[in-house]
């Protein structure tokens, strides 16, 4: 008989171990997504087809108002994370290695590691401290805590794409009289923009749909767009909830679309 | 005024890391190259061809010792302000660039202005006869254009020396013959000095003015083609030269004396002493008649390669020796295994080596 390499997908009972997992993943959204066609306004029961919870979804002056707070949180967290994980990068692989680089590595991964709910707490103490000593209640410390938990998020690629990188490039840019600014500029940034680009997506995403963290963080009256469907849902379950989440996974699918494009194009 | 040096090295030295990991990957290499020459760094994998290179170039410091361009000091002058440039190993194209941005890269890096770019470019484009392709991508290329478009991009700023590491490594034979000669074209018409790395001996030997001999980051021999060849200073250069016979000899007096008592003229002032001679295997001439001979031999074994046979033969005195027999010029074939031959070396065809 001739010899089989090893295949997961020939355990017994391995297809339907997979099947399951999908169902248990997907059921659930598919629903969600189904019942935002609803006619009726429960969640639970099928009253017809109907687009209408998505016109009253837009029309709500408070859904408004979260979802720029929102973009306008995500926007300013994944710009600022994007920017300092770029120069972490470019600081980790673009200098001699030394003994210390896993203890770096750990250090701008820790929000990956440390719980949520820790950071959330710390955060919330250290930003009451600063409000009693400063008065300033405004959308900065949800953005400065948004940025701090997006940085591994944007590391990871933008330092995947730097350690691919081929470093003769940039010595050819010096052979051809540029200075390590020219060469950088034209050499090393322009290859790296698929890695920032993607860095950027997961940033936003990660802080766009953010719970915890802005729970703990947010002064009164700064409700997020995941925070207020969490409140909404509490009170009464409507499936204008299920509209908007069904508009935010649409966002989200776009966006992971893209940065899959992005870092699986190699040139 | 003497003719200046495109570049020295003075008792350059390059140790890689520190403690007890360290790589002498040069040590003490002196080596003077004249303007618009075609020089060539020959050695084996591993010998420092490469870190001699980045030294000229900038992209490293020496451990020690300075480096000279046109007499000046430019050791610590960093690779973007030398008149130096390089043809990379890997090419090292830009692969978000297209070939003419590529080729303009330096010029527009220097900060000329966009029409003279153009210019420039296009001439250095046709040049490597790549006009067609201006506005592809390195990797819309086949490996024999990268190469050029890389040739093209160096020489575009029109430096005064051009630096290769081993540019024809990855081309196929033909490939590599066609590129060979259209270096050279180039380098006569350009008049630019020319630093080539290679560990190919023939390469080195058909297209260089002088070739320096490296290995183990030391330098051993500088000379032109037919001097290393014909008078290599050491086994090693002999060796990794072409093939050579080697024989224990006593040496005195511009006479070296081999198995006992068979003496041959060798240069008046060569080492005196026991030493190793190096004769070439085109050299040695085999005499159907042994009486007629200086030395006498027996033929171990007959090797056919068309043209010429090499023929293996146990020298009187116990060493082995090849003997490169052209059946044409001989008139007649190789001798069959286990005839005894005569056997002389050509007049000044011995060397004496020093080690
Ligand atoms: N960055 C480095 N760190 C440590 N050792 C190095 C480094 N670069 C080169 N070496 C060592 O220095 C020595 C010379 O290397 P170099 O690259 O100059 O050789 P080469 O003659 O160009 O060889 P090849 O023909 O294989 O390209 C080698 O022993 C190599 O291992
Ligand atoms: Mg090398």
């Amino acid at each position: 008989m001739a010899r089989r390499e090893f295949s997961a997908s020939r355990i017994p009972g391995f297809p339907t171990v997979a099947i399951l997992v999908f169902v248990a993943l997907y059921m659930p959204i598919l629903m969600l997504v189904i019942y935002s066609f609803n006619a009726g306004d429960s969640i639970a029961i099928w009253e017809g087809f109907s687009f209408k919870w998505y016109p009253v979804a837009w029309n709500n002056e408070q859904v408004r108002e979260v979802t720029f707070r929102s973009l306008t949180v995500a926007t300013m967290a994944s710009v600022i994370a994007t920017t300092v994980a770029t120069m972490a990068a470019l600081g980790t692989t673009r200098r001699r290695r030394t003994g210390g680089q896993t203890f770096i590595y750990l250090m701008i991964n820790q929000p990956l590691m440390v719980p949520e709910i820790v950071t959330a707490v710390a955060l919330l103490i250290f930003f009451a401290s600063i409000k009693v000593a400063t008065g300033y209640q405004g959308l900065g410390y949800l953005i400065a805590a948004h940025s701090a938990f997006c940085i591994p998020f944007a590391y990871l690629p933008i330092r995947a794409r730097l350690e691919g990188m081929d470093r003769t490039l940039e010595v050819a840019a010096s052979d051809l009289y540029a200075t390590p600014w020219q060469a950088f500029r034209h050499v090393t940034l322009p290859l790296l923009m698929p890695g920032i680009a993607a860095g950027l997506m997961l940033a936003f995403v990660t802080s766009l749909d953010d719970v915890v963290i802005t729970l703990f963080v947010k002064s009164a009256g700064q409700d997020t767009l995941p925070t207020y469907m969490l409140a909404q849902i509490r009170r009464s379950v409507s499936a204008e909830v299920n509209a908007i989440s069904t508009l935010l996974l649409l966002l989200t699918v776009i966006l992971l679309t893209a940065f899959f494009l992005l870092t699986r194009k190699r040139d | 005024m003497p003719k200046e040096n495109a570049i020295e090295t003075r008792s350059s030295r390059k140790v890689y890391g520190a403690g007890s990991e360290a790589v002498v990957a040069l040590d003490d290499v002196s080596i003077a190259i004249r303007k618009g020459e075609f020089f060539t760094l020959l050695g084996p994998s591993g010998c420092g061809k490469t870190t001699l290179l980045r030294l000229i170039a900038g992209f490293e410091t020496p451990t020690s010792g300075h480096i000279l361009l046109n007499g000046q000091d430019i050791t610590d002058v960093p690779p973007n302000r030398r008149p130096v440039n390089t043809v990379f190993q890997s090419y090292a194209l830009f692969p978000h660039l297209s070939v003419r941005e590529n080729v303009g890269f330096g010029l527009q890096m220097k900060g000329r202005p966009a029409s003279e770019i153009g210019t420039k470019v296009e001439r250095a484009l046709s040049m490597v006869q790549l006009g067609a392709m201006a506005d592809r991508k390195p990797a819309q290329l086949s490996g024999g254009q990268q190469q050029r478009v890389a040739l093209a991009r160096a020489l575009a700023p029109s430096p005064e020396v051009l630096l290769l590491d081993e540019p024809l490594s990855a081309l196929d034979l033909k490939l590599r013959k066609e590129m060979q000669s259209e270096l050279k074209r180039l380098q006569h018409e350009l008049g630019i000095t020319f630093i080539f790395v290679t560990h190919d001996q023939e390469e080195a030997l058909t297209m260089s003015d002088r070739i320096g001999v490296m290995s183990s980051g030391r330098l051993l021999q500088i000379g032109s083609p037919r001097e290393i060849y014909n008078h290599p200073v050491n086994r090693f250069v002999a060796d990794f030269i072409g093939e050579t016979n080697f024989i224990p000899a006593d040496v005195h007096d511009g006479t070296a004396t081999i198995a006992g008592d068979i003496a041959m003229q060798v240069a008046p002032d060569s080492p005196q002493g026991r030493h190793t001679i190096a004769v070439r295997p085109e050299h040695v001439r085999i005499l159907n008649d042994p009486a007629a001979a200086p030395m006498r031999a027996t033929v171990t074994d007959t090797t056919y390669f068309g043209t010429d046979s090499h023929v293996r033969m146990l020298l009187q005195g116990g060493t082995e020796i090849v003997a490169r027999y052209q059946s044409e010029a001989a008139g007649g074939d190789a001798p069959t295994t286990g005839t005894d031959v005569g056997v002389s070396f050509a007049p000044g065809s011995v060397q004496v080596l020093q080690d």
